[in-house]
Parts: structure tokens; sequence; C-alpha cells
């Protein structure tokens, strides 16, 4: 038996005895999902133990080293790992900005001390982490951001707002972009920094979406001390970090919209709803030409998205075609709900009712317009590709 | 199995992309069309390909061939499309060497080693009607003897005139629409009753109409069994698709590269025109599709490496799509190029003339979204 046939069977023993069976389901609703953290309300008993299970294997950050917590796997066995959870069809132990995106780069900029004191609570899921990235005058222009940070000598002293925050009010720790640079070039006045949101002078204020729900809040940061050990990589190149950062981000976006809907096209939706003729193809058929097109496109691009991790593996970095991702995915998934909404007709409309769930399709459909706005519009992604990949000359600005 | 090149497949397209930038660049081309060549390409170059190989790619090696796997033959197209190439690799070496591999031995033995040495090239004789249809053939094969007669005509054949043999599908039950009761034949050319008289098309390559008038042919040329010939051309059907696909991802791309560098250096208003944003977005946007053609390419000739059988819901998928983004490609390369787009000195409008027609060949996007869409159960 090779090494990974080893522990192929190891991991399907281990996670047959240790992934409890109604962590065997797809998730409901938001309320099956675990955010871990201090203010952590597990929906059952399973969930918590599933989560514990799971954080003490370092598999909630399969391939984060070992010594900061995480399970030490190569990229070989993470990728059985999440074949195995597939196949019992186990639902994530945790969702964690952590994980996904300062984890990483911490392991790219922050020092030994940082790594170990911030990585191996978030594999546990015991710390949970919003990011500072916006404010309301730094949107597409990220880096014409304002909050100040002042060196006090023995710490940093933080003011400003920031805005679409993710999950702020219910975030232990949030890492920030301020800026402690007023003289230099905009990119080049910029750091990164850690601080606890139960900090003196943090304030929250959640901001009611379209869709009638609040993922996101205003965050307010008066007078608020931090410790100069919490800043990560060098003073005023915090904008490394964010670009690096960035880039994450947009994969994790663009990565979302998986062309499928756990495994049913929106075909086949419309199918179900709407009837087929005896050809067995949907009867509406001018509605029947823009799925196929959507799900072609979807096909295609799940294809890209599997060519890049292949490329990245070969040694290949994906650098600026992330933001070809993200604007690709992130318009296709509006695409794809415009045409869900259509297959439901008039019941995508309902609003409020057990039917619809509380209207979790019109919600969703609702949602996805934020995805081509967040992480870098579908406009700043263009840019870049059109400079960074294309070459082309900058934009001359009047 | 990753979506990447092998080094081998790599160094194949350096070598392809060599040979074709020295012996066949668009400026050949050009003098075929100039000259009105009557075959529309070079045999001279074609035994040279098939001295290197090329002819025999997908052949296996006791037939003389390289055996060297379908994505290799994609990429010896997708450099095709990016000069521009007009050859009969596709006809022969792709879509007939194809069919053949599910031929009884005495037709591989009689036809496998000529198409490897470049010494016969053969055409698929399928469309009788305006759009790609093969379930709508309704010429004839009767039982004649121990054989068949063919009646009936083909038209739009790709590199027909002055083929040695042609794969032809004819039916000899049923009616025209079913899929059932068709047969698939290998023909020689030099039979009495046959007859190609050639089609000029708008992208200068070389089309005929092949009429059969009581053609006999024997038992012995039917590929697969009576009735069941066209799931035995199906694999061959999507080599082709592929293999078109991968063509006009090569043509795609060198539009848009050449496009792209003539945004870098036209200026008007006082400014490179490659700085307005109105340019970029849309470079930018067919960028991302492109890369998206690229990633369905490769993975269709993955699969069809694998299992040739069953790949044609893939095929459909690079057919369809490679075809969509080459015409946006072709429209943005004009466009973008302004005025000078529009005139015959410049190699776009040759581009977008070949790209109509491979996306038109062996079925368009409605054909094959419509197909997909079947496949996915809607």
């Amino acid at each position: 038996m090779s090494d990974l046939e080893e522990f192929q069977a190891k991991t399907k023993n281990w996670l047959e005895e240790n992934c409890p069976k109604s962590m065997r389901k797809p998730m409901r609703n938001e309320f099956d999902a675990c955010w871990g953290g201090r203010y952590c309300e597990f929906s059952s008993e399973d969930q918590k133990l599933w989560l514990q299970r799971m954080g003490a294997k370092g598999w909630t950050a399969p391939e984060w080293p070992k010594e900061y917590g995480g399970g030490g796997l190569n990229k070989e066995q993470a990728k059985i790992l999440k074949t195995e959870l597939a196949k019992i069809k186990a639902r994530p132990a945790l969702l964690s900005f952590g994980v996904w995106m300062l984890g990483p780069a911490l392991l790219k900029f922050g020092s030994e001390e940082q790594k170990k004191q911030f990585l191996p609570p978030i594999v546990r899921g015991e710390i949970r982490w919003c990011q500072g990235y916006s404010e309301p005058g730094a949107g597409s222009d990220l880096a014409s951001l304002q909050t100040k940070c002042d060196d006090k000598g023995d710490h940093y002293l933080i003011n400003g707002q920031k805005i679409w925050t993710s999950y702020a009010d219910q975030s232990d720790w949030i890492f920030c972009l301020v800026r402690t640079n007023r003289e230099a070039k905009k990119h080049l006045g910029i750091s990164f920094i850690l601080f606890d949101m139960a900090s003196q002078g943090v304030s929250t204020k959640p901001i009611t979406l379209i869709s009638g729900k609040s993922p996101f809040c205003e965050t307010f940061f008066d007078d608020v001390k931090v410790p100069k050990q919490q800043l990560v990589g060098t003073l005023d190149r915090g904008w490394d970090i964010a670009k690096y950062l960035l880039t994450h981000e947009r994969e994790m976006i663009g990565g979302s919209s998986d062309g499928s809907m756990g495994g049913r096209g929106i075909g086949e939706i419309a199918v179900s709803a709407l009837g087929a003729n005896e050809n067995g193809e949907l009867v509406d058929s001018a509605l029947r030409s823009k799925i196929a097109t959507a799900e072609l496109d979807g096909w295609a691009f799940l294809l890209t998205m599997e060519r890049s991790k292949d490329e990245a593996k070969a040694g290949h970095g994906i650098g600026a075609r992330s933001s070809m991702l993200k604007y690709y995915g992130t318009e296709l998934n509006k695409r794809r709900f415009e045409l869900l909404m259509a297959s439901k007709g008039l019941s995508a409309l309902e609003w409020e009712g057990e039917a619809s769930n509380d209207g979790q399709l019109p919600r969703q459909w609702l949602r996805t317009k934020g995805n081509s706005i967040e992480g870098g519009t579908s406009e700043v992604q263009l840019n870049i590709i059109s400079k960074r990949i294309l070459g082309l000359p900058d934009p001359k600005v009047n | 199995m990753a979506l990447v090149y092998t080094e081998e497949h790599e160094m194949l397209r350096e070598a392809a992309k060599g040979f074709l930038k020295e012996k066949s660049p668009v400026t050949e081309f050009r003098a075929l069309r100039d000259n009105q060549d009557p075959l529309g390409f070079s045999r001279k170059l074609w035994q040279e390909m098939a001295e290197m190989g090329w002819a025999g790619i997908l052949i296996e090696e006791q037939y003389g061939g390289l055996d060297f796997g379908f994505t290799g033959a994609a990429l010896i197209l997708e450099e095709m499309g990016r000069t521009l190439c007009s050859s009969p690799f596709l006809s022969s070496s792709v879509i007939a060497a194809t069919a053949l591999r599910f031929a009884p031995e005495t037709l591989k033995e009689n036809w496998l080693p000529k198409i490897t040495s470049g010494e016969a090239v053969i055409a698929l004789a399928l469309e009788e009607g305006v759009k790609h249809d093969p379930a709508a053939t309704s010429m004839t094969a009767e039982k004649s003897g121990n054989g068949y007669r063919l009646n009936g005509s083909k038209s739009y054949v790709f590199d027909a005139m002055d083929a040695d043999g042609f794969l032809v599908l004819a039916r000899n039950s049923g009616n025209p629409g079913q899929e059932d009761g068709l047969s698939l034949f290998m023909v020689d050319s030099k039979v009495s009753g046959l007859s190609s008289t050639a089609t000029k098309l708008l992208d200068s390559r070389n089309y005929a109409v092949v009429t059969f008038d009581n053609v006999e042919v024997s038992g012995g040329d039917l590929i697969g069994s009576v009735g069941a010939g066209l799931a035995m051309l199906e694999p061959a059907l999507n080599a082709g698709r592929i293999g078109l696909a991968a063509e006009m991802l090569g043509c795609s791309d060198q539009c848009f590269e050449s496009t792209t560098e003539y945004l870098k250096e036209r200026k008007q208003f006082g400014q490179i025109i490659g700085s307005f944003q109105g340019l970029q977005h849309r470079s930018a946007h067919l960028y991302s599709e492109l890369e998206l053609v690229r990633s369905a390419v490769i993975k269709a000739g993955q699969d069809f490496e694998k299992n040739p059988e069953h790949a044609g819901m893939i095929a459909s998928l690079a057919k369809a799509k490679s075809g969509e983004v080459a015409v946006l490609a072709a429209n943005e390369a004009v466009q973008m190029l302004g005025g000078i787009g529009m005139t015959d000195e410049l190699d776009a409008g040759l581009y977008m003339k070949r790209i109509r027609a491979a996306q038109e060949l062996l079925g368009d996007y409605a054909f094959h979204a419509n197909r997909f869409a079947k496949w996915r159960g809607f």
C-alpha cells in the first residue's frame, strides 16, 4: 500500500468514527454554519463536537504546519481529505476568515511570535476574525484609505471608520489596514495591524442590505490603543499584504460560484419547476437556450478554476489571473441566479413563508449582486487584467 | 489528470510553431488564395508534415504512426489556426484516422499506412443540407450482391478535391431524421460513378460537392455494422469538433494578440488608444473568455484521448464555447483595428472568414448547446 493509500484509509476510518451523523447532511440554513469564536452559539452538541475534533486534528486548516496547530498535510493528502469529506457529505466543521485569509497572510508575512499566538486559536475556531479594509471614502480606490494609526511611543492609537466589515458585530479580532504615513505616496503609507474588537473605543453598527440580511457592519475606531507587536510585516508596507490577501479573497469569491447547485444544474431545476415536453426538453425554449449558455459557461469556468489550481501546483503563480476568475465567476453567478429566479417564476418572489424558506432564493439572488462589487469590483478586475496581464497603458486621469 | 500540458506536449508545440512560422505563415495562405489554387493547400507542404510524423500522429505504430495521443493533434491544430495553415490534417489525420480505428483489419491495412505517409488524403462526405445534421442523411446504400450500391450527393465536403478516399455516411433503412439505419463506408475516390465539383467558400479552402451515382462498394468497405453507422462515426465527429475548437482557439489567440499589440501603438486624441478604458475592458473580457476556451479545449483533448467513445459532451462544450469566443475575437479585432481592419491587406478579415466557416462545420453553437442541454437533462 502506498503512503497515500494508507493515508486515505486512515482518514476514512477517522472520519467514520469522528464525524457525527447529523453533520453528514448539507447545511439547511445559515444557522447550520459554524463560524466559531467567543460568541459562538452552537446549534447542536454534534456541531460543537465536530469542530472540536477537526480543530484538535488541525484539519480545519489541513495544509498549515503542525507547529501552528495546522494539519501539516501536503497537497495530495489535503486533496484526499477533501474528497473523503465530500464522500460522506460532511459539513464544513468551521467557516473562517482566519483560515481563508488572515492565516495565509500571517504564514507569509507574520513574525514567529505572531504565528504562534494567532494561528492555533484560528484552527480551533476559538477566535473569529473580521477584515477591516473598505472605508466610506475608499471603496474601489482602496489605497486612499484614511483610518489613522499614530505612533504613541509604547503603543499605536487608531482613529477612523471602516465599512462593509463582514460580521464585525460577531467577530473577536480584526485585521485592519490603517494609514501610518500621510506624507508618502498613498500605497506606501499603509500598515497591516491586528487588534481585539473588545478593545476600548471599538463599536459596530450592522447595515441592512437589499436582501433584508445584515452580514456587513460599519465599524468605528475612537482612540483605540493597540500594542506595537500587533503590527504585521514592515511599517508602511501593509499594501503588499493587502494585495496578497485580496488575491485570496478574489479566488474565494470567484470560486464560490461552482456552476451547479449542489450537483443539480439550473436546467434540471427548471425542468422540475416548469416541466418538459415529450422529448424531455424544458417547455420554455427561450429560457432553455439561455440556461444552456449559462451552463456551458459554468462548466468552462469550473474547468478554468481547476486548471488554475493545477498550474499553481506546477509552479506557475496565479497572480493577476485571480482577477479574471473573480470577474468571470461573479458575473456568471449573477447570470445563474437570474435564471434560477426565472425558472421558479412567480413563486420565486415569495419573501416570507414556509414554502420558500422565508424567501431563501430571492435573498440569495439579491446577495449575488454584491459579489461583483466586494473584493474589488468587476471594473477594477478588468483594469487589473488590462494593466498586469495585457500590458495596456494606464488610462489618463484628468 | 492535471489540466496542464506535459513537457512532451510543450516540445511538440514549439516544434509546430517553428515549422509553421517558417513554412506556412499567413502569407502562404494568402498566396494560395490569390493564385486560386485548385486544392487550397500545398501537397508538398503536406508531405513535409507527414515526414515529421504529423499525418500519423493518432495512428498506431504498427501502421507507421506515432500514436502520440489526441492532445498532440489538438496542439498542432491550434498552431495551424494561428497561421491559418491550410492542410488535410483535420480530415485525414484526425477525423479519418479516428474513424478507421473502428474499421476491420483489411481497411486499416489498406488506408492507415498511406494516411501516415501523406500519400492518401481522406475526406468526410457527410452533410446534405445547410446545417450539420448527420441523422438527416438521405443518401442511400442499397444491398447489391455482397456489397452495397451508393446513390446521392454530399455537399460542403472539406478537403474533398484531390482526396483519395471518402468516409461516407449513407442510409440503408429508415427515413431521414432517424439516427438508426445509417451505415458508414470507406470509399476509394477512383471508383466509377463518384465525381467531385469544387465549391468556393469564403475561407478559400478546399470544398466540393461529391456525387455518388450507382457507386458499388464491397462489404469489406463497411466500418462497423450495418445500420449502426452514426454511432460508429460519433468518435470521429467528436475528434473533428475538438480539432476545430483547437484550431479556432489558435485563430482567436492570434487575432487577440495582434489586436492588443495594435492597441499599444495606435494614437488618437494624442493618446495610445490602449489607454482608453472602453477598449481595455473589452480586451480584458475577451482575455477571460479565451481562458475559458483554453480550459475546455485542454479538457476535451485529454478526455478524448482517454476515452474517445464517451467524449461527446465535452466535445460539444469545447466546440460551442470556442466557436462563440472566436466570433467575438474576430469581431473585436476588426472593430478595434478600425478602418484598416476592413481592408484585405490586413489579416484580420482572413481570420474572420476562417472562423465563420470553422464555427459552422460539424455543428454550430446552437447545435452543440442543444446537445449539451439534452445530456444535462433539460
